[in-house]
């Protein structure tokens, strides 16, 4: 099937414009942190080294945090966890929330209405507060951050989807399909699927943004990854007391989720402009998953 | 057969009023459904809280809970109860302005939540009014000046902002404002109680600095492309060709018709501040909603997370409602397609 190779030349198109390259090396800069990083960190990232909030110095070189931890090799340590459970999240949120789209779309009438009425009553709640409501009877686990941040997304992507795939089957070429008598989920599967490439392509980068924002904002309010971990989030809310005396250990957090989230907020951009060829396509997209506009321009 | 014409069925009658009222038939559909959605709302907070396995008490308790402490928790939150009834205690007292107490304190959760409503209120009210007038000025006047230097560095700048998160924003204007390079600002802004926020301007500069900085580059870039599409339009080239002047042109011919665009994203963004506030609220301890949901969360006090939540929820229901509404009234077209 050209299908499952359209995606990865899609990838390639976009990493070739401009605005591609500077999101991709950007992001690729943070994902290598993350990714080596706990390989190489000097020191282990949960016990304490020295004295609270210490200033930089040659065995310390960003100086330590608020129990005395080297901050150098929290900040290493810091970042897979968090990048590992937002792409887990937002593979299982799209995959999701094109299931339910495709199948609203697909049988369409009594059940489609039903099941957008039930997406619209999960687009009520601000995904942030869901998380917390979830946290607050759960308490804090990795997996339910995973779960809140999936169940966040699938309304989105759900009705982005039903959009599109309503925008595809009413054009000629699936029309002639139906009339050569091919069954509907022949039809969805084999026409209308692989016609949401773009779209679905699109979906993932603003999600997996958007679940970096969530589950970072989750732990910085001390509700997501949960101490003594590393985690980026969680040592921006550890070190603020510390600001004025050793402000490194909010600093570098601050910078590499700044980076990271910029990064592949501009290479989804990229993506967007090359797969659909419109200056505003990404905030379209917005615009139909908070049900502004009905359709995605294709 | 002449009565039968004379006197219209019920439901031609109906397809009648609505063809005369689209307005008015919207409003009445997106408010029944708005009803609905929050009855479902309602359904799902409650089920999250008091019906799911591991119940409330635990969740209060902790380890340690001992069967005399839970036994103490399940009368009070009358978890011993079938859940219909349990349902049915709670959503009336909600309905009827009783929305229980607090178990952190004792003290009843609208006591303890009401002076926060107007803290909030004032916070997203500020945010939203300051960003709209920046962002739209700013996607007018790209939209105008579009691809020039001043166009490009706007739409850069906005790409960059429009993702970082609210904490990430709001420290860096600590950084900056407060704490490091310069010392302005108050880094908290703990607006003492019984006074209003208004009284503490100081206070509120910070917390809706960072409101306008996360939500302005949505409401810019949607302007910025709606004036576009406006721009090109067959109606603005017609003034164009009068040779009218092209301030005119930007404010009385294409502005009309990039409005709608306009009032939904406006809509979106009072929408995501309904989420924005409980990161914002907690970074500055300013005593609104979103920072009584932190503690409430973290004191595991549900029925404050029960009515916070639904009252951030029903916030944005009432919001999509409005915005659609006005959106469409601004809309000609829209009307008289409906």
């Amino acid at each position: 099937m050209t299908f499952s190779w359209e995606w990865l030349s899609l990838l390639a198109r976009a990493a070739r414009t401009r605005r591609g390259q500077i999101g991709l090396v950007v992001t690729g800069l943070v994902v290598l942190v993350a990714a080596v990083g706990p390989f190489v960190a000097p020191f282990p990232s949960t016990v304490s080294q020295t004295s609270p909030f210490a200033s930089p110095s040659g065995t310390y070189p960003l100086g330590s945090d608020v129990i005395g931890r080297d901050v150098l090799s929290r900040v290493l340590a810091g970042g897979w966890l968090l990048l590992g459970v937002a792409a887990a999240s937002t593979l299982i949120g799209v995959g999701v929330g094109l299931l339910i789209g495709l199948f609203a779309a697909y049988r369409g009438g009594v059940v489609d209405a039903l099941v957008m009425r039930i997406v619209d009553v999960f687009l009520a709640f601000p995904p942030l507060v869901f998380a917390l409501l979830l946290v607050s009877v759960l308490g804090s686990h990795v997996w339910l951050i995973l779960v809140a941040v999936a169940v966040s997304h699938a309304p989105q992507v759900a009705r982005v989807v039903r959009a599109a795939a309503l925008d595809v089957s009413a054009r000629d070429f699936v029309r002639a399909v139906e009339l050569l008598g091919t069954p509907s989920r022949r039809v969805m599967t084999g026409e209308i699927l692989p016609n949401l490439l773009s779209v679905v392509m699109v979906e993932l980068g603003l999600r997996f943004t958007f679940a970096i924002l969530l589950i970072a904002s989750l732990s910085f309010l001390s509700f997501g990854i949960q101490p003594p971990a590393a985690d980026w989030g969680l040592m921006i809310n550890e070190n603020r007391i510390g600001l004025t005396v050793n402000p490194w250990g909010v600093l570098l957090p601050v910078i590499l989720i700044a980076v990271l989230t910029v990064g592949l907020n501009t290479f989804t951009d990229a993506i967007a402009r090359t797969s659909l060829g419109l200056e505003r396509s990404t905030e379209r997209l917005d615009l139909v998953a908070s049900g502004i506009a009905s359709e995605p321009a294709l | 057969m002449n009565a039968a014409v004379a006197v219209p069925s019920r439901a031609a009658r109906l397809r009648a009023f609505e063809r005369q009222h689209p307005v008015l038939r919207l409003v009445a559909v997106r408010v029944l459904t708005g009803v609905v959605t929050l009855w479902l709302v309602s359904v799902v907070v409650f089920a999250a809280t008091q019906a799911l396995p591991g119940n409330a008490a635990y969740a209060v308790l902790g380890r340690s809970a001992t069967p005399a402490r839970l036994h103490a928790y399940e009368r009070l939150l009358h978890l011993n109860r079938p859940l219909i009834d349990q349902y049915g205690s709670w959503i009336g007292g909600v309905l009827g302005g009783h929305f229980g107490t607090s178990l952190a304190n004792n003290e009843s959760v609208s006591a303890l939540i009401g002076p926060r409503v107007v803290n909030s209120a004032v916070l997203v009210a500020l945010s939203g009014v300051i960003s709209v007038l920046i962002a739209v000025t700013l996607g007018i006047l790209t939209a105008a000046k579009r691809d020039t230097w001043f166009d490009h560095s706007a739409s850069v700048v906005a790409l960059a902002v429009i993702a970082l998160p609210e904490f990430v924003v709001a420290l860096a204007l600590v950084i900056l404002f407060a704490v490091l390079v310069l010392h302005a600002l108050p880094a908290v802004s703990a607006i003492p109680p019984g006074s209003y926020p208004w009284q503490n301007l100081n206070e509120l500069i910070l917390p809706v600095a960072t409101l306008v900085i996360v939500i302005g580059p949505y409401t810019f870039r949607i302007t910025r492309g709606a004036m576009i599409d406006a721009l090109e339009s067959d109606h603005v080239e017609m003034a164009r060709l009068k040779g009218l002047s092209s301030r005119r042109i930007l404010l009385v011919h294409a502005f009309p018709s990039a409005l709608p665009a306009v009032i939904q994203v406006i809509g979106l963004s009072l929408l995501y501040l309904a989420g924005g506030i409980v990161v914002v609220e907690y970074v500055f301890d300013y005593p609104g909603l979103g920072a009584a949901l932190v503690d409430a969360v973290a004191n595991r006090d549900i029925p404050t997370i029960q009515f916070l939540v639904l009252t951030l929820a029903t916030f944005y229901v009432v919001v999509n409602i409005a915005t659609d509404v006005i959106a469409l009234l601004a809309s000609p077209r829209r009307r008289a397609a409906s």
